[in-house]
């Protein structure tokens, strides 16, 4: 299975790839900026994220929010995304639309700051701080995805700080800083733009180079992050245990992973899918259903590019569950898959069901687009796509084994584990079980 | 730039917005309907970018149709079907599955049971062979149908610290009266799942999943001929007729407005649900309501999230919904909203609410609303479980077999007269209900000072703290 991919670079820097497809008369435009939470300076933790909501604000020839409105004028739907190591965003439209989407993506990025006010950056900071008491403060188990980075990565490593970022940090952040980030890392030759489904190839390269050619390429070279390297492993087994407004213990279990990209990612992958990934994994099958430990399990990776990469195991204990006992299940099939080995039906069965996933996301063209555009932004070669089912069936058990017994060891763990604040860990109250409180 | 003619209307400045070429003409997929000896529909939609099929059965029990106090059961049996069949167990069922890559998943909603795979087109015949194997000869094993009654009291449990899940049970028990099934929580609260054995789930079974009176749905890789054939192999045997299911009753708790305060102690945000009962998905209003709500909170640029989010900060989304099932479902708005300004974010949804009936939308913001409704419905459909969902949903409230084509036509057929008619028949502001979960001790005194009606406060348990109606 292969879709057709056309790559091409503008001479200001800016990496384009087309895919055409024309069974639905839809087109996806989709743009990576190779800057994430990880560019961030001391003391702006959240901005990256702050400054893609800052993109909606409009820029030299749109107003503010004018953006969604003409995009869902037309018919279409689109959004943005902030990740520790890039920023996309990315549109929908009808097929007729092309030269729309293509416009507003290119007048943000060459022209955002005349549009940039005070008042603006004040409404979308706290915006993002509801953002933040949504998605992590006022929600159980919340503050893990902010936590577990700061477990797994060295204090001065760029994935280490939060994401969403803190309060003080937020409210910190200037238009200064909007300036300054603006021109270091918004501009064509630190970007990636795609564009999948219905459109005609000789036109669209017209519209791309008429909306994009013209902006320059940055003035000044783009600061390299941090030493990015990690070793392979922790080196330890590091913990964390956090009482919070919970009902039920939770863990996250973290081994350090290879990057996205490398021979041992797929290998890790697979041994992941193995252990969390469909109802007859190792997780599913032993710690929920046979032995009835966590009422959910699963395990998957950040699919970090840069730097090293996490592989998670994340589950959920059942009310009568202490979080000791949890924790030690879950090792327990750690520490089996380690000794024991996979055999090649669990690889077949993993390796099956990663291909299906995969085929059946690049139903959409708006996955297709991110897809390349991640290839094309972080390997500079969107062709890769087209390899990535053969990288997953090359996954043999021996190499399954070998990440096993390098990476799962009790020298590459890492424990987060939520437990309930009161202490009463997953007793039902009296209430609840004389009044089946709620009904 | 280049010399390729292009459509840009004149534009050559990259500062000029360009305007939309002339659209490009769509169908929704073609589809065919046949029924087979034993009464099962099948509808097959030949579906071919990728080699990728989806198969999706509809049977007629939802949670809606469960016996009086069996509340639960219709999410147990659907979920039991992946436990294991006469011929093997859930571990070996799944695995079977898993190693063709075909995820199997299967669960009830309101207003129907769902069963579903989605496999390569290469798996597709012995995919659809075990799937007829576990809708023909589920086996509910003991011990299995206990771990998802537990299974499902732990998620009950968990939802005492989740203000989301809680906010949406909460609303739908103070805006429904306690004889509706809608009142309760979808698949069950404690007080019945805890009850549930494996001989209610074995009748619910028995009664409800029948091919007479159920329907799959083939979307993908493949021909119409042999969708009707590996349908006709996999559930050809399958026999019985389930009777016709009633909508439910869905008459509403209270006439007049409330508030109802669920205390979270120390909560950084309050999470609001304002609303009331809406309609059925069958009503001839559907389009004018989807209309008005388009305006009023359906999309990003609708009045009320831009008017919370961008205009206030109050919150980082707010949107409005009707949700649509045989019955009435609710109309709702949704949001959560820093503590200190909880007041406020009320009193600006129930003044859009008001100001969408009493003033008529602009000629602007219908054109947006219609526009985007009618552009994106193919950019809803662009996967094969998409569009079986929405051939599922066809199925399920007997909708029109020209639906989908005329659907655009129906939307943009929508004028301002009918959003206002629309909005004064179907927005009422005097029986909203309004439910906050959050920190009692920062909002009860200024939501009491809007004097919205009577203040009920409960603990997050559900239980009532005040009984005193006037306490405002």
């Amino acid at each position: 299975m292969r879709i057709p991919i056309e790559s091409y670079r503008l001479s200001n820097g800016l990496v384009v790839t087309l895919s055409e497809d024309h069974t639905a008369p839809i087109v996806a435009v989709n743009l990576w900026y190779r800057v994430g939470s990880a560019n961030e300076r001391v003391g702006r933790t959240g901005f990256a994220h702050l400054f893609e909501h800052m993109l909606f604000q409009g820029s030299e020839h749109v107003a503010a929010n004018e953006h969604f409105e003409l995009i869902q004028r037309a018919g279409g739907t689109l959004n943005g995304s902030t990740w520790l190591d890039r920023t996309n965003y990315y549109e929908t439209v009808p097929s007729n639309e092309l030269a729309l989407a293509l416009w507003l993506e290119s007048d943000r990025m060459g022209a955002l700051l005349p549009a940039m006010t005070q008042h603006k950056l004040d409404t979308q900071r706290d915006v993002v701080k509801n953002e933040r008491r949504w998605s992590m403060d006022n929600q159980p188990y919340g503050t893990w995805s902010e936590r577990l980075p700061a477990l797994t990565y060295p204090a001065s490593h760029p994935f280490h700080h939060s994401l969403i970022g803190s309060m003080e940090d937020l409210s910190a952040a200037s238009l200064d800083d909007i300036a300054t980030f603006f021109s270091t890392y918004y501009r064509p030759d630190n970007a990636a733009l795609s564009i999948a489904g219905d459109f005609e190839p000789r036109q669209a390269r017209a519209l791309v180079e008429q909306y994009f050619g013209v902006i320059p390429k940055g003035k000044s070279p783009i600061p390299p992050l941090a030493d990015m390297e990690l070793s392979p492993l922790f080196g330890d087994w590091r913990r964390e245990v956090v009482p919070d407004m919970v009902m039920v213990p939770r863990l996250f279990l973290a081994f350090r992973a290879p990057v996205f990209g490398t021979d041992e990612y797929y290998a890790g992958s697979v041994l992941g899918a193995i252990l969390g990934m469909g109802k007859a994994s190792r997780l599913q099958r032993d710690v929920v259903r046979e032995r009835e430990i966590a009422s959910e399990a699963t395990a998957f990776t950040f699919d970090l590019t840069q730097g090293a990469d996490l592989l998670v195991i994340d589950a959920t204990a059942r009310p009568e569950v202490s979080s000791d006992a949890l924790e030690a299940e879950v090792v327990r099939e750690v520490d089996a898959m380690r000794t024991d080995g996979v055999t090649a039906a669990e690889v077949e069965r993993a390796v099956a069901l990663i291909e299906t996933a995969f085929v059946t996301s690049l139903q959409s063209a708006g996955e297709r687009a991110d897809k390349l555009s991640m290839f094309a932004a972080m390997f500079d070669d969107p062709r890769l796509l087209n390899e990535q089912t053969e990288r997953y069936r090359d996954v043999t058990v021996e190499r399954v084994n070998a990440f096993a017994r390098e990476r799962l060891g009790a020298d590459n763990r890492a424990s987060l584990l939520y437990i309930p604040k009161d202490g009463d860990e997953g007793q039902p109250d009296e209430t609840e079980a004389a009044t089946g409180a709620t009904r | 730039m280049t010399g390729v003619p292009i459509a840009l209307g004149g534009a050559s400045a990259a500062s000029a917005r360009p305007a939309a070429a002339p659209p490009k003409p769509y169908r929704f997929p073609r589809f065919e309907s046949a029924a087979l000896d034993n009464g099962l529909r099948v509808i097959v939609a030949p579906v071919r970018m990728l080699p990728v099929v989806t198969a999706l059965l509809l049977v007629d029990g939802g949670a809606s149709t469960e016996p009086v106090g069996r509340d639960g059961v219709a999410n147990l049996t659907a979920r039991g079907l992946l436990e294991g069949t006469m011929r093997r167990d859930g571990n070996a069922l799944t695995e079977q599955f898993e190693r063709l890559g075909a995820g199997v998943f299967a669960g009830a909603d309101w207003d129907t049971a769902k069963a579903g795979v989605t496999v390569l087109r290469t798996h597709l015949e012995a995919a659809l062979s075990l799937f007829g194997e576990l809708v023909l000869g589920p086996s509910f094993p003991e011990r299995d149908v206990a771990r998802l009654r537990a299974e499902r009291l732990a998620d009950l449990l968990q939802l005492r610290t989740e203000p989301r899940g809680l906010a949406d049970e909460m609303f739908a028990r103070f805006v429904y009266d306690p004889i509706s099934r809608y009142a309760r929580p979808e698949e069950g609260g404690s007080d019945t799942v805890s009850t549930l054995t494996r001989d209610d789930v074995r009748r619910f079974y028995t009664d409800r999943y029948r091919p007479r009176g159920s329907t799959l749905v083939l979307v993908g890789d493949l021909s119409v001929d042999e969708g009707l054939d590996l349908a006709r192999r996999a559930l050809g045997d399958w026999e019985g007729t389930a009777s016709r299911s009633a909508p439910p009753a869905d008459a509403p708790a209270r006439t007049t407005r409330a508030v109802h305060l669920v205390r979270k102690p120390d909560a950084p945000q309050s999470e609001l649900r304002i609303g009331h009962i809406g309609l059925p998905r069958t009503h001839p209003d559907y389009f004018p309501v989807l209309v008005m709500n388009a305006v009023l909170g359906g999309l990003f640029s609708s009045r009320i999230n831009l008017n919370l989010r961008e205009a206030h900060a109050y919150t980082y989304a707010a949107f409005s919904g009707f949700a649509w099932r045989r019955g009435a479902g609710p109309f709702v708005v949704s949001t959560a909203v820093e503590s200190d300004v909880t007041a406020d974010a009320a009193r600006e949804v129930l003044s859009e609410i008001e100001r969408i009936r009493a003033e008529p939308v602009t000629a602007d913001e219908l054109s947006l609303a219609t526009s985007y409704l009618g552009g994106v419905f193919p950019i809803k459909y662009e996967t094969t479980d998409a569009i079986a969902r929405a051939l599922a949903a066809l199925a399920a409230y007997d909708l029109p077999i020209d639906y989908f084509d005329t659907y655009r036509d129906a939307v943009r057929g929508v004028t301002i007269a009918d959003v206002r008619r629309a909005a004064e028949h179907h927005l009422h502001p005097d029986a909203l209900q309004v439910v906050v979960v959050g920190d009692a001790s920062e909002i009860k005194a200024p939501v009491a000072a809007m004097e919205l009606g009577p203040m009920l406060e409960y603990g997050a348990d559900g239980v009532e703290l005040t009984t005193d109606p006037q306490n405002g």
